[in-house]
């Protein structure tokens, strides 16, 4: 473990000097990734110009709504910057034979696969989240308690997990489909349905949506859970979905284990 | 003994057509890959259906910016349509990338017009993904009829099909033009982003633009609507939603129809310059 460690301390200090060599363009990527993350901070300040509400009855008013939003965008630049690069670079990989080199290395494939490559400008948006969590969380009717604050990070944490096992699995598709350029675009679209509030998926094809995305792909608890958490009173419901974030993380990160396990089995060479 | 060579009487159809035939074997060679991507475009939208469905729920409007919660439904789904039409996935990264990797040159020294090329290249991308979007698009709009109003008279079909291939050549030369900046600088990807970041927010892919007319824009008189009026972006997504839901009609529907071929020809103007331009301070890269 400690082996593991200290690889990735070596693979994030090459990534920081790289990063500071060429400082122009990691300016560049932050201010990239801050026009995306306001153009939509944007459309969330229009749709409260009509409404009070996001789903009538459901709590999810103006700054309850962002501190949602701050949580999702912490939980995504952690993912953006830790995994997702590592993950892009893989669909190339598989195609022209790269992943060979990978294979024949003294250590775990999955953990060189997934974290060689850390994207420190996509840092940026997560602090802006942690900023707009405390401007929306100092503007609510009610202070988060004590044990609200203590389970956030951890919460944190487990939404990190499953989308982490999420990458994992989309690697698990690209080794197998041989090309998977739609990887990323298929990581957007999945990790959309946890943009926004659980509540919104009503009705019976919403309520099915919801299940969908709560016990088979469990996308919907990694923003709302941590979000519900810190903006609305923990009570009996709030504690069964804090004990369901913590079992559907610990589960997708050993079900994706062994799924990526069996893609590597099944991997061929495209290389001579 | 020697053999008569023969020209083919149309020899640039000819060699457009074979373009466009390499084009779509391309496209097919990793067909998995494409219908999977092809499916997944419909997913924002289901989120969308439910966003807006929550946000009428929670209010005592029964329209927003004179849509009503179906009408934004359908809004969405046809920008769908117009969004098929437009958009130009990886055209304008790939000319910078052949521009920076030297790839270009062959374009130079063959006789072969480069930006003809690109354009039958996308014609055959564009029918490869109808192809297999079809089913998908039908299985959805058949599933989402309840939210459209009564289909539109035969003129309206008419204009809505005019700008959806405007559409579809003012995104091809806006984004051909964009890729032709990598002859002034070698990584446009930032450009690049940037550009996507205005088009998604301006062209109404995200909302329907007419929510824009109580912004204010800090002049008088002037919301941010009336800013995005004077851009050519609205009619990649926009606009042929805007006039199959009867948004934009008569005199007005005319005129808004004449502006997207303005721009259409300005920005193929601009591409072809853009070209000449580039060509001649072109250095080639790469063996």
């Amino acid at each position: 473990m400690g082996r593991y460690l200290s690889i990735f301390l070596t693979f994030t200090r090459a990534c920081l000097v790289r990063d500071m060599t060429f400082r122009t363009n990691f300016v560049i990527e932050c201010l990239t990734s801050l026009g995306w993350m306001s153009m939509n901070l944007a459309f969330y300040l229009l749709v409260f110009q009509f409404t009070p509400e996001i789903g009538k009855g459901t709590g999810w008013t103006r700054e309850p709504f962002f501190a949602f939003v701050a949580t999702g965008l912490i939980i995504n630049s952690i993912v953006q910057a830790l995994f997702m690069p590592s993950a892009e670079e893989l669909t190339e990989m598989v195609r022209t034979g790269g992943l060979d080199a990978v294979l024949v290395q003294p250590l775990d494939a999955q953990f060189l696969l997934s974290m060689h490559r850390v994207d420190f400008s996509s840092f940026a948006n997560g602090l802006v989240g942690a900023g707009l969590l405390g401007w929306a969380v100092m503007r609510m009717d009610h202070a988060p308690p004590a044990a609200a604050w203590l389970l956030y990070p951890l919460l944190i944490l487990c939404g990190v997990a499953i989308l982490y096992s999420l990458v994992i699995m989309l690697a698990a598709a690209t080794i197998l489909l041989g090309r998977n350029q739609s990887l990323y675009d298929f990581w957007f679209y999945i990790t959309n349905f946890s943009r926004y509030p659980a509540e919104i998926y009503a009705g019976p094809w919403g309520g099915l949506l919801r299940a969908l995305c709560t016990f088979v792909i469990p996308i919907l608890l990694v923003v709302n859970v941590p979000a519900r958490v810190i903006t609305q009173p923990l009570e009996g419901r709030g504690w069964a979905l804090v004990g369901l974030a913590v079992g559907a993380a610990l589960l997708a990160l050993v079900v994706s284990r062994l799924v990526f396990q069996a893609a590597l089995v099944k991997y061929r060479s495209a290389s001579s | 003994m020697s053999r008569a060579v023969t020209t083919p009487r149309f020899p640039g159809l000819r060699a457009w057509f074979t373009m466009l035939v390499i084009c779509l074997e391309e496209r097919l060679a990793y067909r998995g890959d494409f219908i999977l991507g092809t499916a997944m475009r419909f997913l924002p939208i289901v989120t969308q259906v439910f966003l807006w469905t929550a946000v009428f729920a929670a209010t005592t409007r029964t329209d927003i910016a004179g849509y009503s919660r179906t009408d934004i439904v359908a809004y969405y789904l046809l920008t769908m349509v117009t969004r098929a039409f437009s958009s130009m996935p990886g055209l304008s990264g790939g000319i910078a990338r052949s521009v920076r990797d030297g790839s270009i040159k062959k374009y130079l020294v063959q006789p072969v017009d480069y930006v003809s090329f690109l354009l039958a290249a996308r014609i055959a991308h564009k029918l490869v993904y109808y192809v297999v979007a079809v089913v998908p698009f039908a299985a959805v709009f058949f599933l989402c009829r309840g939210y459209f109003p009564s289909a539109p008279d035969a003129a309206t079909i008419a204009a809505f099909l005019l700008a959806l291939l405007l559409s579809f050549l003012l995104g091809f030369f806006l984004e051909a033009t964009l890729g032709m900046l990598g002859f002034w600088f070698l990584e446009v990807s930032s450009i690049i982003f940037a550009y996507m970041l205005v088009q998604y927010l301006l062209s109404g892919h995200m909302f329907p633009l007419d929510m824009l007319a109580g912004v204010p824009t800090g002049l008088a008189g002037v919301s941010v609507a009336d800013v995005v009026r004077w851009l050519p972006f609205e009619y990649t997504a926009y606009f042929p939603a805007a006039v199959w839901l009867g948004k934009i009609r008569g005199a007005e529907l005319a005129r808004a129809l004449a502006i997207e071929a303005g721009w259409v020809v300005a920005m193929a103007v601009a591409c072809r310059v853009a070209w000449w331009r580039g060509t001649r301070r072109y250095s080639a890269f790469g063996g």
